[in-house]
């Protein structure tokens, strides 16, 4: 059992999705109940991967190797490290919420909504554990797939052009990312295994061009400004359920690209270009900040704070600090939280009022006061406020970032002063105040389905804003491994 | 025995397909009357058969007729792949014909005789074998395509075709009657061993190269000689049509190894460079041209120039890997356009083509199961995992980076964006609008509908364990250097 749990993990959902397809739309309740049981029991074969975890060893765990296409070299190579670990159960843990919040608020083609989502989480759970960059590449692009559906077919009035806009996007980016891949094949003495790649020796120019290869793909998906045009389309046309998944772990991917293959792969490429991805980041931390403040739409801002959000995780990759890396993951993990609460909480708005427009709220804390206050501490986690987990990963990338120039940590820290007037000010806009609205007085205030599902969260928010040393522990002695390892050149003598 | 007829068992399988060809004919003039299935149902047992025999062939080379045909693993291998390919034709068809009235056993002959001279390409180690193949496959296919009389554009289709394919094979012909004149022997392999003597540069060899190479391009349908494929696609019976994009397009492969790999690899530099041009060529005009269309066949014609693109950077890199990435490219294709126009053939009815791309508006909601089978195929065809189309654009971007062409894998794989781009609108038509009232009913076919399902979901579980096939292709190409 052990020895496969991660292909355990990968397929039971896969597998799950099929067999809920196959029950078919029109028997919607019971294709509700199966996606719910299959995504439970996708979680709990997740489990066992965190309590045998053995977080003293930055080598690979729960591994497993298997010759999947021999004349090309390809084996089926899955494993798990501190880095990845969160992911796993991040993505797992997840699509059981999205299978709850989406009880009620899908009523069209309901399996195959089901289907689509179970499909995808074991693809995004295999991109987390591929060791092979042939699988790792399969499952990054097969997972196009369901999401274009989903944008696609239970979007909003946009939706064809968000989803053909995305696909587009992202397999543009990641088309390069595979001759790089092909490339390090024939450098690598035939092998497509990504930890022997981690110790190919390469010249200067290979490690730029690479670089510049992965940076496409995983700029493209994180996204980092000028490349981040996608995400608010995609993220306004999406389904809840959609958004929820694209911002909590759609956006993990192309950051644990970087961790996974740029910086280990090519570090001194890493080292030369640290200045323009620290320039990007700092752009996406304060220009596109101050893009989410204007937002008159409710996802579309929350969408731009992702990306300024995100802007603080590519930061602390590229200053090479073991404080600000473990920030970054802490910061992607807490953000997977937030993010999905705040559109959550849009969701459950919509789902009343049927717009995201936030002149047409205000006062909502009036008939809604248990949603407002677990909205306010979402809120409050999303400006990185102390006690939420937005404050770890925040302050530790700041902390990492000022050990190494005290000029990016500066602007950096304006970051969370913008961070706070957009989140504040659109709930003062929103939540409090007067009614004004009659549509608004009308408003019932969360069932219990809503409550579990953001309650879980805003448990989740503040366990690691209040107690973030289990999840540190884990991270820790992989990313001291990293850390050690993109410090040595790679370049031969 | 005498040494003509040595080794004749290794043509066992050509002999077979020859003699059922003529039994199929005697058999439709004398039951065809009575029995309307019985050309299709011996087409099939004679598929079957001859499957069977090739089987038993398998590991034995070795050549016979003393010289003119030639058994390799290669050989084996590209039957095999050609009567599945007509066999799915044949499964396709039935009810297509009916409802035009061409429900006619001389179709069946014509697919059996086309596969014969595929299978004499396929298996030609003589220039003459090779053409006398290539010619019996082409009249088979003009025929073919002008097979509905009454048909205006399938007519002028089959006119057309037959025009510009004689051309050329002329050029084609040409070519072999230069290289016969400059080493003096007809058999590839003899030809292989007297170009050691002659330089690269040796004008008649160069004529006889380019003369040889277009005429590959013409038959396989790569840029700029593709100016027939559209029109022949659009008019021609979409029966003929899935079989234009089928087997022939393994016997144009075997055209390429026979004449270029097998006899002229030691000229690999000069052919090369024509092949780098074509790749380009075929690129950025199938992916271009293809945007525009409303058509489906004529997309999937477009689509077809594209991916001849695609499989001709296998036979750049020039190196064994290379050839077999191409070749399983090749088998691939040969899947995928099977697929797809087994789905338009799927949807026609009487008086209905189903082929324009409108005509497959809202088919989600009124078949799901045919919208899932042709997004496995348009996903496939983009070359998007977990598809096998993945794996075949793998193979071959592996294999030209491997030879050093880094910079055509960075071509192909924009263009494959670019590509991608029309596979998606086909399945945006699908999946996101509603269906057209004029669309009307979709015809019960439970024999098409069953080969189509397989067919498609071959797609999706040969990208799952792609492996074995892919083996099975290096395997065809092992010591064809």
């Amino acid at each position: 059992m052990n020895a496969s749990l991660l292909s355990y993990s990968i397929w039971i959902p896969i597998v799950g999705g099929l067999l809920v397809l196959a029950v078919g739309d029109r028997r919607a309740a019971l294709a509700r109940w199966l996606a719910l049981i299959v995504s439970l029991l996708a979680f709990a074969v997740t489990i066992p991967l965190y309590t045998g975890f053995d977080t003293h060893t930055a080598t690979m765990q729960f591994s497993e190797r298997v010759s999947w296409i021999p004349s090309l070299n390809i084996y089926y190579h899955l494993g798990v490290d501190g880095i990845s670990l969160w992911f796993i159960l991040l993505t797992s843990f997840l699509t059981v919420l999205v299978v709850i919040s989406s009880w009620r608020n899908v009523q069209t083609r309901v399996a195959q909504f089901m289907a689509a989502f179970l499909i995808m989480e074991g693809m995004m759970i295999g991109v987390f554990c591929a060791l092979d960059a042939i699988l790792f590449y399969v499952f990054w692009e097969a997972m196009l797939i369901p999401m274009f559906l989903i944008i696609g077919v239970w979007g909003g009035p946009r939706r064809v052009y968000a989803t053909i806009k995305f696909f587009l996007y992202t397999f543009l980016g990641s088309v390069l990312m595979l001759v790089a891949l092909l490339y390090l094949y024939y450098h690598s003495g035939n092998s497509f295994d990504l930890l022997v790649y981690q110790h190919t020796p390469l010249g200067m120019t290979a490690q730029i061009l690479i670089f510049m290869a992965f940076f496409v793909a995983f700029a493209v998906k994180i996204p980092m400004w000028p490349v981040h045009t996608w995400l608010p389309d995609a993220h306004v046309e999406a389904p809840t359920a959609g958004s929820v998944i694209l911002a909590a772990i759609m956006l993990k991917m192309g950051a644990y690209g970087f961790l996974r293959l740029s910086l280990p792969i090519v570090p001194d490429a890493s080292h030369k270009l640290a200045w323009l991805m620290i320039l990007l980041s700092l752009i996406a931390i304060i220009y596109v900040a101050l893009v989410a403040i204007v937002q008159e739409d409710m996802k579309k801002l929350v969408a731009y704070s992702s990306i300024a959000h995100m802007g603080f995780v590519t930061l602390g990759f590229f200053v090479f600090d073991s404080v600000a890396i473990e920030g970054s993951i802490i910061q992607m993990l807490s953000h997977g939280f937030i993010s999905a609460a705040m559109f959550l909480c849009i969701g459950v708005l919509y789902d009343r009022m049927h717009t995201r427009n936030i002149k047409a709220y205000g006062g909502v804390a009036n008939v809604m006061p248990i949603f407002a206050a677990l909205m306010m501490l979402f809120a409050m986690g999303n400006v990185g406020l102390p006690g939420t987990s937005g404050f770890v990963g925040e302050f530790m990338v700041v902390l990492g970032t000022y050990q190494v120039n005290p000029w990016y940590a500066i602007l950096a820290a304006t970051g969370l002063i913008t961070g706070a007037s957009y989140t504040l000010w659109l709930f003062k806009r929103a939540i409090f105040g007067g009614i004004v609205h009659p549509e608004v007085a009308a408003l019932k205030d969360l069932d219990a389905r809503e409550m579990l599902v953001l309650g879980t969260l805003a448990a989740f928010t503040l366990l690691l804003g209040v107690w973030p040393a289990p999840f540190l522990d884990i991270v820790h002695t992989s990313v001291q491994h990293l850390v050690a390892q993109i410090a040595v050149s790679k370049i031969p003598a | 025995m005498n040494a003509f007829l040595l080794h004749w068992t290794f043509a066992i399988p050509e002999i077979w397909v020859l003699i059922m060809a003529c039994v199929v004919l005697l058999a439709d003039l004398y039951l065809g009357e009575r029995l309307r299935d019985v050309a299709p149902v011996l087409t099939v047992l004679t598929l079957l058969g001859a499957a069977v025999l090739t089987f038993f062939e398998l590991g034995q080379s070795g050549t016979t007729f003393a010289g003119l045909l030639v058994l390799d693993p290669f050989t084996n291998v590209a039957e095999l792949f050609s009567y599945l390919a007509v066999l799915m034709v044949v499964l396709y068809s039935r009810r297509y014909l009916m409802d035009r009235g061409i429900y006619r056993g001389e179709i069946y002959v014509l697919l059996l005789f086309a596969l014969l001279g595929v299978m004499v390409m396929v298996s030609g180690a003589n220039l003459l074998s090779i053409y006398l193949g290539l010619e019996l496959l082409a009249l088979s296919q003009y025929a073919l395509v002008a097979f509905n009389r009454d048909s205006l554009v399938a007519t002028e289709a089959g006119l057309k075709y037959f025009v510009l394919g004689a051309l050329a094979s002329g050029l084609l012909l040409y070519g072999m009657s230069l290289l016969y004149g400059l080493t003096g022997t007809l058999e590839v392999r003899h030809i292989a061993a007297a170009l050691v003597n002659v330089t690269s540069s040796n004008l008649i060899l160069v004529f006889a190269l380019v003369f040889i190479v277009s005429g590959i391009a013409f038959k396989l349908g790569a840029a700029p000689f593709h100016m027939w494929l559209p029109d022949v696609y659009q008019g021609a019976p979409t029966v003929v049509t899935t079989f234009l994009a089928s087997a022939p397009k393994i016997g144009a492969f075997a055209l390429i190894i026979r004449l270029l790999v097998d006899g002229g690899y030691g000229m690999l530099e000069s052919w090369q460079q024509i092949f780098i041009a074509l790749t380009l060529v075929s690129l950025v005009v199938g992916n271009l041209i293809a945007i525009a269309q409303q058509n489906l066949k004529r997309m999937l014609a477009y689509s077809t120039v594209g991916h001849v693109g695609f499989l001709s950077l296998g036979i750049v890199a020039g190196t064994e890997a290379g050839f077999a990435s191409a070749f399983f490219y090749t088998i691939v294709y040969v899947l995928m356009s099977l697929a797809g126009f087994g789905m338009i053939l799927l949807l026609t009815r009487a008086g209905f083509e189903a082929d324009r791309i409108d005509d497959f508006k809202g088919l989600s909601q009124r078949k799901p199961w045919y919208a899932f089978l042709m997004l496995i195929i348009m996903f496939s065809m983009a070359g998007v995992p977990p598809t096998v189309g993945f794996y075949a654009k793998l193979a071959v971007f592996q294999a030209v980076i491997a030879a050093g062409y880094v910079w055509l894998a960075v071509i192909g794989v924009l263009l494959a964006v670019i590509g991608a781009f029309y596979y998606l609108r086909v399945v945006k038509v699908m999946y996101f609008d509603a269906p057209e009232p004029e669309s009307g009913p979709i015809v019960r076919d439970d024999l098409a509908s069953a080969t189509l399902s397989i067919n498609s979901l071959a797609l999706l579980v040969l990208g799952i364990v792609p492996g074995p096939l892919m083996a099975f292709c290096f395997y065809a190409m092992q010591g064809v250097i």
